[in-house]
């Protein structure tokens, strides 16, 4: 298929349907994350990305059998590696008697938060939990160093009278987005607080939260985004969400705790857990919605700062 | 019966095609698309192993005697989201290859390369 907008609009389908998979394999709260993720922000950045570097693939002049050769072999190799696995759902397979039942059986007294993927995400393994938020933040800082966006002031009137004729032009689906954007902020928040008793958390909030701001750039354009949405305030947002996080591990440090042990965070171990867990969560949806509206603003700020030059250059 | 491992041979099958358009396409969103079809397929390999027989989703309630493996779940979870950071990054160093050379597919990088040398 040589036109790559359909081959990310498959991309996206995929996502859905190995969500819908998950829902099937139980993993309800990564299928949440998998439908806002798979399905939602990547076809979005990747469009972007394809209106800068082109829609349509050239014709490859090498020939693909070598490569279909490896493949072969190598698909046939790992086919045979897995005839020792244990069997589908198999209830003795190694993986289910290890540490799976006391996470299981124990964690409603230790943490006290009925979704078990929250209390392992949030308290057993707060660790990697905390690990994964420093790599979202890097990568954030990473778009931020490859895309610099390339400030000329001077288009200022001309990106307002685009955004009048656009008023004119996608009345509908604005007024549409304007009564749907407060319902997704309020389900993110919804998501983000309720994380401890259903699917949910800091990841699939964030990534909700950043669709609602994101869907708001793109009808309203991108320099009233930037207007409702600052620029340093959001860069703050981001590091802020991985300090809090840190701090919390911190303060349960100085109160004779390990690192990330809530339970010493309150007279109450449960209260304790529940406080750490609510905090670290806080700061988890804090950095990933930043980190993904910061993202968007610059790939679509990049493309919008080219397009502006090159009609500079022009005029 | 081998048939009760059918779950590993569907993520082989996709994995393999993920790795097959890393491998034998030269254009850079190809690649990307192909690595995330890759990712996800490591994805579901976590998942199934985690499905037990007659579970349900790992949150406590009152009746329900089994669950299925939470871990796996948590490992996965933030893997997507750092999924897709990892994926803005490539599609952002993509953006800056196509501003460099003018070209997204790996032979025109290539040779663009060897003329500058």
């Amino acid at each position: 298929m040589k036109d790559l907008v359909a081959v990310v609009m498959l991309a996206g389908i995929y996502g859905l349907l190995s969500a819908c998979f998950f829902v099937a394999m139980d993993a309800v709260d990564v299928a949440f994350t998998e439908a806002s993720v798979g399905a939602g922000i990547s076809t979005l950045l990747m469009l972007v990305a394809i209106t800068m570097t082109g829609r349509s693939e050239q014709a490859a002049r090498h020939k693909p059998a070598l490569a279909f050769v490896v493949v072969v072999i190598t698909g046939g190799l790992l086919i045979y590696g897995t005839l020792d696995m244990p069997y589908f759902g198999a209830v003795d397979a190694p993986i289910q008697v290890h540490v799976a039942p006391r996470y299981i059986n124990d964690s409603m007294q230790e943490v006290g938060v009925p979704n078990i993927v929250t209390s392992v995400l949030a308290s057993y393994r707060g660790f990697d939990t905390f690990g994964e938020a420093v790599v979202i933040f890097t990568a954030g800082i990473g778009v931020l160093t490859l895309l610099p966006v390339l400030r000329s002031r001077k288009g200022d009137d001309a990106v307002e009278s685009l955004n009048d004729s656009m008023h004119e032009q996608h009345l509908i689906v604005r007024i549409v987005t304007k009564i749907l954007i407060p319902l997704i902020l309020l389900f993110a928040l919804y998501v983000q607080f309720h994380g401890d008793f259903g699917p949910g958390g800091g990841f699939q909030a964030g990534v909700i939260f950043a669709a609602a701001i994101i869907l708001y750039a793109m009808l309203f354009g991108l320099e009233v985004a930037r207007r409702v949405i600052n620029q340093t305030f959001i860069q703050f947002a981001a590091a802020f969400g991985v300090l809090l996080y840190g701090s919390v591990g911190l303060v349960s440090l100085l109160n004779g705790g390990n690192f990330l042990d809530y339970s010493v965070l309150s007279a109450d171990p449960i209260a304790g857990q529940h406080l750490g867990i609510l905090l670290i969560e806080l700061g988890v949806g804090c950095t990933v919605t930043s980190v993904m509206v910061i993202i968007f603003f610059h790939f679509a700020g990049r493309k919008e700062d080219k397009q502006r030059m090159k009609e500079e250059e022009v005029g | 019966m081998l048939i009760g491992l059918y779950n590993y041979w569907i993520v082989v099958v996709l994995m393999m095609i993920g790795f097959y358009i890393v491998i034998a396409h030269g254009n850079l969103i190809k690649k990307i698309v192909g690595l995330t079809i890759f990712q996800t397929s490591v994805f579901i390999f976590y998942i199934s192993m985690a499905k037990v027989d007659g579970g349900t989703a790992p949150i406590l309630a009152d009746g329900i005697e089994r669950y299925s493996n939470p871990l796996p779940h948590v490992l996965i979870l933030t893997a997507i989201v750092v999924g897709i950071a990892t994926t803005a990054l490539a599609l952002a160093l993509t953006v800056r290859i196509k501003e460099a050379y003018g070209s997204i597919e790996e032979e025109h990088i290539q040779e663009k390369d060897n003329q500058a040398c």
